[in-house]
Order: C-alpha cells, then sequence, then structure tokens
C-alpha cells in the first residue's frame, strides 16, 4: 500500500474509528484509553503532516473513494460522481491547525480532567471534533461538506453539554446546538439548489458550470449564512460566549479551531466555488461582517466579569479580523492582486496565530478555575503569587491577541491593518481601536485575577497543563518573532491557493 | 409553473419551522421547528430528483428504455434524515437536562447566560 497516496482518507479514517473504540478501551482499563488515544492522536498527526508536507511540495492531492485508482476521479463518460477528497495548501494549512490544537489539548487534558467526571466522554468527543475538522478540512464536494459539518455539530455540542450535573453546561449545548443545526440545515438547503441546478455535488465541477444565476446568488446566501453561523461572526454568536464559557478548556481550543474551518469553508466557497463570478460587493459584505463582529466583540468584552465569557469575547473578535482580512482580499484582488494578496495572507496567518494566541489564553483561564476553584474576577485576585507560570502565559497570550509587537498577533494584525486602510483607512481605524479595547479588556482581567494581595492560596497547576501552555507560548514567541520565514512558507502557498490556485485546484479533480 | 409546485411547498415548509424558532418559547417546540424545517428542505432535496413517469432506481429491476428517478438525491436524503435523527436526540436530550434543573421548558425562564 502506498501511505502517501492514501494519506488523505486515513487522516480522516484513523480519528473517526479511533474514537469510537475509545469507550471500549475504557471499560477494560483507564490506561489502556490513555495508551490508546496517544496511538490515534500520534498516527492522525502524522498523516496530517505527511499529507500536508505532500502538498507543499508535490502538489494539490486528489483522493477518491470507491475508484480503482485513488486519482479515478471521473465516472467513464466525464462526469465526477465519486466522493472525492481534494486537499490543497489551504485545506492542509487547516489540517495542521486542528493538530496543533488536538495535540496539546489532548496534553492538556491527561491532567486537566477528571476521571469519574466523564473524561472518557470529553476524549472520545475530541477525538470525533478532530475527525469533522480534518473531513471539513479535506473533502472535494458539496455534500461530504455538509455531513462533515454535521459531524462537528454533534461532537462539539457534546463537548460543551456532556457536564449534565451542572445547568449551565447544557442550556450553553442547546443553544449552540440550535444555531448550529439552522446552520447546517441552511448549507444543506443551498446544496439542493445547486444540486437540482446544475446535477453535481462535486465542488470542482460546480466551480465550472456556475454562472451566477438568481438561484445561484440565494445558494451563496445560505450557504454565506449557514457557515457564518457556526464561525460565530456578529450578529449570529449569540452562542459562542457561552459555548467556549462552559465547555472545558481543552475543548474550547478545540472549538476554536472549528470556528475557524467553518471560515475556511467559507473561503472554499467564495472562492473556489463562486471565483469564476466573483463579486465585489459580497468582498464589501465580509467587510462589513468582519468589523462590525471585531468591534461589537471587543464591545462585549469590556463589561464582562467572568474570565471565561471574558476571553470568550476575544476568541469572538479574532474571527472579525480574519473576515475582514479575507473580505478586503476579496474585494481587492481582481483590481489589485498584490494587496489583496496581502489581505488574504493577512486573514489566512491570522487563524494560526488566533489558533496559538486565544489557546493559550483558554487553557490559562481553565489553569485559573481548576487552581482557583472559580472564574469569576470579582472574587479572584492575587494568583500572580502563587502561580508564576500561568501568570506568565495568560499575560504572553493576552498582549499576543491584543497585537503588541513583537509577539504572533502583530506579525498578522498588521498585515490587515495595512491592506484594509488601502480599502478605506476607516476599515483600519476601527481594527486598531477594537485591538486598543482588547488591550484594556486584558489588562483588566489580569489585573483583577493576578495581581494585587493574595487572597487564598490556589492549588498547583499540573505539569502536563503547564507543559501543553508552554507549547503554545513557544508559538506565540516563534511566530512574533519569524513572521517572514512562516509567511513565505506556510500562508503564501494557502493564500495563493484561494485565487490563483483556483485553476490548479479544478484542473486537478477535473483532469482538464 | 404547475410544476414548480413542490418546491414552493417546501420552501413555505421551511418558512414555517423558522417562524416556530424564532417565535416559540418552549424549547420542545423550537426542537420541533428545526424539524420542521429540516423535513422541508428534504422534501426538497427528493423533489429535485423526481422525473416524471419514472421508476425506482434500481437498475436490474428496469426494463430496458424506461426511465429512472435520480437515486442521487434520494441517497442524500437517506443521509440527511439519519443525521436529523441524532441531532434531534441530542437537542431533546439536551432539553431533558434543562427540565430537571430548571424544572421549566420556558426558553425566557432557563436562560441562565446571557450579556
Amino acid at each position: 500500500m502506498n501511505l502517501a497516496a492514501h494519506a488523505p482518507i486515513l487522516a480522516v479514517a484513523v480519528p473517526l474509528l479511533g474514537a469510537f473504540a475509545l469507550p471500549l478501551w475504557a471499560k477494560l482499563r483507564p490506561s489502556l484509553r490513555d495508551l490508546w488515544l496517544v496511538l490515534v492522536a500520534g498516527a492522525t498527526a502524522a498523516l496530517t503532516v505527511l499529507v500536508a508536507v505532500q502538498v507543499y511540495t508535490v502538489g494539490i492531492q486528489v483522493y477518491t473513494l470507491g475508484g480503482a485508482w485513488p486519482l479515478d476521479t471521473l465516472a467513464p463518460g466525464g462526469f465526477p460522481i465519486r466522493i472525492v477528497l481534494a486537499v490543497d495548501a489551504l485545506s492542509a494549512f487547516m489540517g495542521l491547525i486542528t493538530a496543533l490544537v488536538a495535540v496539546v489539548g489532548f496534553a492538556y487534558a491527561w491532567r486537566y480532567l477528571v476521571e469519574d467526571e466523564g473524561k472518557t466522554l470529553a476524549l472520545t468527543l475530541g477525538t470525533l471534533l478532530w475527525a469533522g475538522m480534518l473531513g471539513m478540512a479535506f473533502t472535494g464536494d458539496l455534500f461530504n461538506l455538509f455531513v462533515f459539518f454535521e459531524v462537528t455539530s454533534i461532537a462539539a455540542c457534546g463537548l460543551v453539554g456532556y457536564r449534565t450535573w451542572a445547568s449551565r453546561g447544557p442550556e450553553a449545548a442547546f443553544k449552540t446546538m440550535v444555531m448550529y443545526t439552522v446552520g447546517g440545515l441552511f448549507v444543506l438547503l443551498a446544496i439542493a439548489l445547486l444540486y437540482g441546478e446544475y446535477g453535481a455535488l462535486n465542488l470542482a465541477y460546480l466551480a465550472r458550470q456556475i454562472t451566477g444565476s438568481v438561484v445561484d446568488r440565494i445558494a451563496l446566501a445560505l450557504l454565506l449564512g449557514g457557515l457564518l453561523m457556526k464561525a460565530g461572526a456578529v450578529p449570529l454568536h449569540m452562542w459562542a460566549p457561552d459555548a467556549y464559557g462552559e465547555a472545558p478548556a481543552q475543548a474550547v481550543i478545540l472549538l476554536v479551531a472549528n470556528t475557524q474551518i467553518s471560515l475556511y469553508a467559507l473561503f472554499r466557497v467564495l472562492f473556489t466555488l463562486y471565483g469564476g463570478v466573483a463579486d465585489p460587493a459580497i468582498g464589501w459584505l465580509v467587510v462589513a461582517l468582519g468589523t462590525l463582529t471585531l468591534l461589537v466583540a471587543a464591545l462585549m468584552a469590556v463589561v464582562q466579569m467572568d474570565l471565561g465569557r471574558l476571553v470568550a469575547f476575544g476568541a469572538v473578535s479574532q474571527i472579525g479580523y480574519m473576515l475582514l482580512g479575507v473580505g478586503v482580499g476579496l474585494t481587492a484582488i481582481a483590481a489589485r492582486p498584490a494587496y489583496g494578496l496581502v489581505a488574504i495572507q493577512g486573514g489566512i496567518f491570522h487563524m494560526l496565530n488566533d489558533a496559538v494566541a486565544i489557546g493559550l489564553l483558554f487553557l490559562a483561564v481553565g489553569a485559573v478555575e481548576k487552581a482557583a476553584g472559580n472564574r469569576n474576577l470579582a472574587n479572584l485576585g492575587g494568583l500572580g503569587h502563587d502561580l508564576t507560570w500561568t501568570t506568565g502565559f495568560f499575560l504572553l497570550g493576552s498582549l499576543a491577541l491584543a497585537g503588541i509587537p513583537p509577539l504572533n498577533g502583530f506579525a498578522s494584525k498588521l498585515m490587515i491593518y495595512q491592506s484594509s486602510f488601502l480599502l478605506s483607512p476607516i476599515l483600519s481605524a476601527l481594527a486598531i481601536l477594537a485591538s486598543i479595547l482588547l488591550l484594556a479588556v486584558f489588562v483588566k482581567a489580569f489585573q483583577g485575577a493576578f495581581l494585587g494581595p493574595k487572597l487564598s492560596q490556589p492549588k498547583p497547576v499540573p505539569v502536563p497543563m503547564l507543559v501543553a501552555m508552554g507549547v503554545l507560548a513557544l508559538g506565540v514567541l516563534a511566530l512574533g518573532l519569524f513572521p517572514e520565514l512562516v509567511v513565505r512558507h506556510l500562508v503564501a502557498p494557502a493564500a495563493d491557493a484561494l485565487w490563483t490556485g483556483r485553476d490548479l485546484y479544478l484542473r486537478a479533480v477535473l483532469g482538464r | 409553473m404547475i410544476g414548480n409546485t413542490p418546491f414552493v411547498v417546501c420552501m413555505v415548509l421551511v418558512l414555517l419551522g423558522l417562524w416556530a424558532l424564532l417565535f416559540r418559547r418552549n424549547l420542545i417546540k423550537v426542537v420541533i421547528g428545526i424539524k420542521i424545517v429540516e423535513n422541508g428542505v428534504n422534501l426538497y432535496l427528493v423533489a429535485t430528483g423526481y422525473v416524471r413517469g419514472g421508476i425506482v432506481p434500481i437498475y436490474t429491476y428496469a426494463p430496458p428504455d424506461a426511465a429512472m428517478v435520480l437515486p442521487t438525491p434520494q441517497a442524500l436524503t437517506l443521509t440527511s434524515i439519519v443525521i436529523g435523527l441524532a441531532t434531534t436526540a441530542l437537542m431533546l436530550a439536551f432539553v431533558v437536562v434543562i427540565h430537571r434543573h430548571k424544572k421549566t421548558l420556558d426558553g425566557r425562564k432557563v436562560t441562565e447566560l446571557s450579556g
């Protein structure tokens, strides 16, 4: 068996099957379950990296299910009826983000989760969510996008609400589930409209056929609505702070990666599917939603007294920066390719930076909750005396998120500021304003929770949790100190895949 | 025009479901609203595959020159129904847990999380 050729499907299948085997191992013995999780997570991460290396060095990887040969995308007659996985640089980039987040999250969960409080459930659902995210990133046809969308929805809501002995978790999970399900149904309706018009589900085939008719526009509006619901963009963000606030910390960073995967699906739809009939008005719509998101979420963060919800609104506002960057790119790229490309690179680079920085913050909040027993800023204080490392990690993450040089948030936000300035100076002024607001919010949170006199003796934070946070903290520093390297080798190919790489993508799947 | 009636009916179902979702406060009714939207979408999918006078798409049973309805939308609908079952079960499970904690199903009264 040629491992490299089969790696895309194995990267989805291994965590999917591995997740369902986890509870069986746990029945025998928890240590067997942990061993199995290490094997599954290691294999999945290795396969994702293998796919990414193949994509970055060789080119787009295509895998056909049910064909005689992985590259047999077309049935006799030149019509793509089989299920196709198509991995280009952007998909591989998203795959790498999920792998990083999942591995760090599982390392953190080892000592963060308590054995008789549903640890097996949380690990199983986390692995399942990872499988769904990889499926969404790698799939090459619309219907499987919907199926994996729902896989991630169910796993994510399970993670938010599995702690049924408390009342807040299930409530947040129900809200989230309603939003995700309606979003999923919008996506399904759009798929039905496109299928009714063109009789195909393959993304590349549809991209060739699409004409921009009224039905196509309705389908685009539905896809936009459905995917933005899942990405948590204002005004569809109501679920996000609840879910981020109530889920356990290692699940929250998976949920953040999940919102980014929905954004990836949105960009795939906007650029690859509708790239041939691109309309600057859609770009402006995305820009407007992005600006609204980053501003409203930053303002909402100011009034929060719960540390988890405060960071959650910070996470929502970061989604706005990604939308702003890519929206500016969509608006400007036809007229000024160089600027548009920088904007898209900024948006995509910010995904990685956000996953690392906000992940670090959420893990630090989880550590605070475990050590001090609550997260309310009114009751916290003086944790910096005992939790030295956690304090440092929280400070590093919040400065990175507020865009302070030389940390990683600054590197990508600068690209977004620069390129949105060209479109309209007001946009970059608003984006900078939101960053300043976030800085104020995090200063307040840091001062309230970590500085001041010692209020009580917190429990020590277990070492595996510190190691997991340390990995992300190293990422914050490395991405901030060497952004050029990352942009040139990882982000630029991913951004190219959206615009100039569109024809390559279509040709890789359709063969012509 | 008359040929579009099934699609129009499906859209009416979808809108009815969304109306229930937005304006009903009982959590069970919210779930029912989602189910109505879902059924509208599923019916729409099946309707796209309809061929006038077509027969069941089983290749070995069909007479040589018969027109068959499209099998793909039916396969999609089956998948979607299964997914719908999972989401509905999960949502209803959350409703049961919420009711156990709060002793009410009124969407306005159960809310602890806001702002």
